[in-house]
């Protein structure tokens, strides 16, 4: 008998819910998928077209391990247009495979073994696994749907030890929806300061904001320095097979980060930085389209999960609904297998998102108004049984 | 965006959409949506609903063809009275006046290469306004009414994801 063979810290972390979900959905025909975390539109042609010219003109090298001098100049000129935030593109800014390659250099530039990462709860799958590898500790902050799944200063403060280092923030959020005010980042920040806690701030959903603007957490007074601010292309340029998000922070983190995404991953494919590049300065118009048409869906199915007599919040940011089935008596598992066997629609348990998404399920509008109508009449006659 | 215009954009992507959908989506009751509608078709905003087909694909090939038209305009009425005339012809699908070299753009459809020549011929080139035709035959089409008339391009997404 050989001896364990896989390392333990990974060995604990349980399977992604959403995996064994996967397999599940594989097996059934006809089902209408809500349970999808990303657009449902085909990156833009005018992106894909400037990807093929790149290559046509034989860009196929690495590019430096901070990424595409162009490409950091455009996102330092865009953050500062947009959100009033400077960044030097020379040290300030780092181009990663995906922001889930930057959220795992984040946790990993910061952690010491034993370190607690104060995570909002229900969340984006990730962030826990992400912390255990690097030998940090993962702690659960609750936030709760009468909240609008907001993160509250008192709850924050309620779980805040010596131990812990990191704040992980993630708005507008998957799975909930949720976003935050400046008014509401402010109370965190105050806490932030008070336990001289660092942030790792992943604002992929930022574009998908419908009510109210977005503010960054890097945006706030003093926050700067206190925060690594994460973006990508994927969610808002319909881009997650590029698989280019970004790392903005002061020039002594951004460098850490770099040193270990030099040895892992060298540098972000370079056919699509290039069409990332294209994205900023040409794809304005398209991201606001996408964001009329997710804006339209997220009223539609908010409505009509409500008459089919499920409580919702209403989200104002990123492209999930997270309604409560509690009313069903089911549990999560039980009510997405049963959903998915009964009605062919398929929508993602919320405990897949922690404990703290027990009672609910996450359905994502990037669906067409056509399918999400059909799988809310269905819903409703899997409800009335 | 106005009501008017998120209706008329979600019905010009799919004109089938329910009038229930429609209401849901852009935030009024289903009478208002039915009510904007109504307006819109009576006020000519809406002119009809169509379906894209792609002909080709049943099997029916249809001939269509482009022609360049020079036009003498007529004192009082420029180009209109032509134009209108023009457009009367059922084979006569778009019609549109234009800049540059020649005046009239027409695209013709008919079922054979023979009929499409002969309303060019017996119709189009003689009227006397008609200085010149020039007629180009359209040998595949790509796109039509901003629909790529292909099925190169699909979603393929996993069916659930993080």
């Amino acid at each position: 008998m050989m001896r364990d063979k896989i390392a333990r810290r990974v060995a604990e972390v349980p399977p992604s819910g959403i995996r064994k979900f996967f397999d599940l959905v594989a097996n059934v025909e006809g089902v209408i998928s809500l349970g999808v975390g990303e657009p449902d539109f085909i990156t833009p042609w005018h992106i894909r077209e400037a990807c093929i010219y790149s290559l046509e003109r034989g860009y196929t090298m690495y590019t430096s391990n901070y990424g595409l001098p162009e490409l950091r100049q455009e996102i330092a000129i865009a953050t500062k247009r947009d959100y009033g935030i400077d960044y030097s593109p020379e040290n300030e800014v780092l181009i990663t495979v995906g922001v889930s390659e930057a959220f795992d250099l984040a946790i990993r530039a910061l952690v010491n073994p034993g370190d607690e990462v104060l995570i909002p709860e229900p969340t984006y799958v990730a962030y826990k696994p992400c912390t255990i590898f690097a030998g940090g500790v993962p702690v659960s902050v609750p936030t709760r749907a009468e909240d609008e799944f907001k993160l509250l200063p008192e709850q924050l403060e309620a779980r805040i030890t010596p131990k812990s280092k990191v704040l992980v923030l993630n708005y507008p959020n998957n799975p909930t929806g949720a976003t935050m005010s400046k008014r509401d980042l402010e109370a965190i920040a105050d806490i932030v300061v008070e336990h001289d806690l660092v942030v790792i701030s992943d604002e992929i959903y930022d574009k998908l904001t419908y009510d109210g603007k977005h503010v960054p957490f890097a945006a706030l007074n003093g926050m700067r320095e206190r925060c690594i601010y994460l973006n990508g292309f994927s969610k808002s340029y319909a881009m997650t097979g590029w698989r280019i998000g970004y790392a903005l922070g002061e020039a002594e983190v951004i460098e850490a980060m770099m040193k270990i995404h030099q040895y892992a991953m060298l540098c972000a494919p370079i056919m699509s930085q290039k069409a990332a590049l294209e994205a900023l300065r040409r794809g304005n118009n398209a991201v606001k389209e996408m964001r009329e048409e997710y804006n339209r869906r997220r009223k539609l199915i908010v409505k009509r999960l409500r008459e089919a007599g499920l409580e919702c919040f209403e989200p104002r940011g990123a492209f999930y609904v997270f309604p409560s089935i509690v009313s069903t008596g089911m549990s999560s598992e039980e009510f997405a297998e049963r959903l998915l066997r009964e009605e062919r629609v398929a929508v993602v348990p919320g405990n897949a998102f922690g404990e703290g998404g027990e009672g609910h399920v996450r359905m994502a509008y990037a669906a067409s108004l056509r399918d999400i109508s059909e799988a809310m009449s269905r819903l409703e006659k899997f409800l009335s049984r | 965006m106005d009501k008017k215009e998120e209706i008329l954009k979600l019905l010009e992507g799919d004109a089938r959409l329910g009038v229930a959908e429609v209401a849901k989506a852009v935030g009024l009751s289903e009478e208002e949506v039915a009510k904007v509608i109504a307006e819109l078709e009576k006020s000519g905003v809406i002119r009809k609903y169509k379906t894209v087909i792609n002909w080709e694909k049943l099997g029916k090939e249809k001939v269509a063809a482009l022609i360049d038209v020079k036009i003498t305009p007529e004192r009082e009425h420029g180009y209109d009275a032509i134009a209108e005339r023009i457009m009367r012809f059922p084979e006569v699908k778009n019609l549109y006046l234009v800049s540059g070299m020649y005046d009239l753009s027409v695209l013709v459809e008919g079922n054979t290469m023979k009929e499409v020549a002969a309303f060019v011929a017996e119709k189009l080139a003689p009227l006397p306004q008609v200085t010149s035709t020039t007629t180009h035959f359209i040998l595949k089409k790509y796109k039509e009414d901003g629909d790529m008339l292909y099925d190169g391009e699909e979603l393929r997404r996993l069916a659930v994801s993080p």
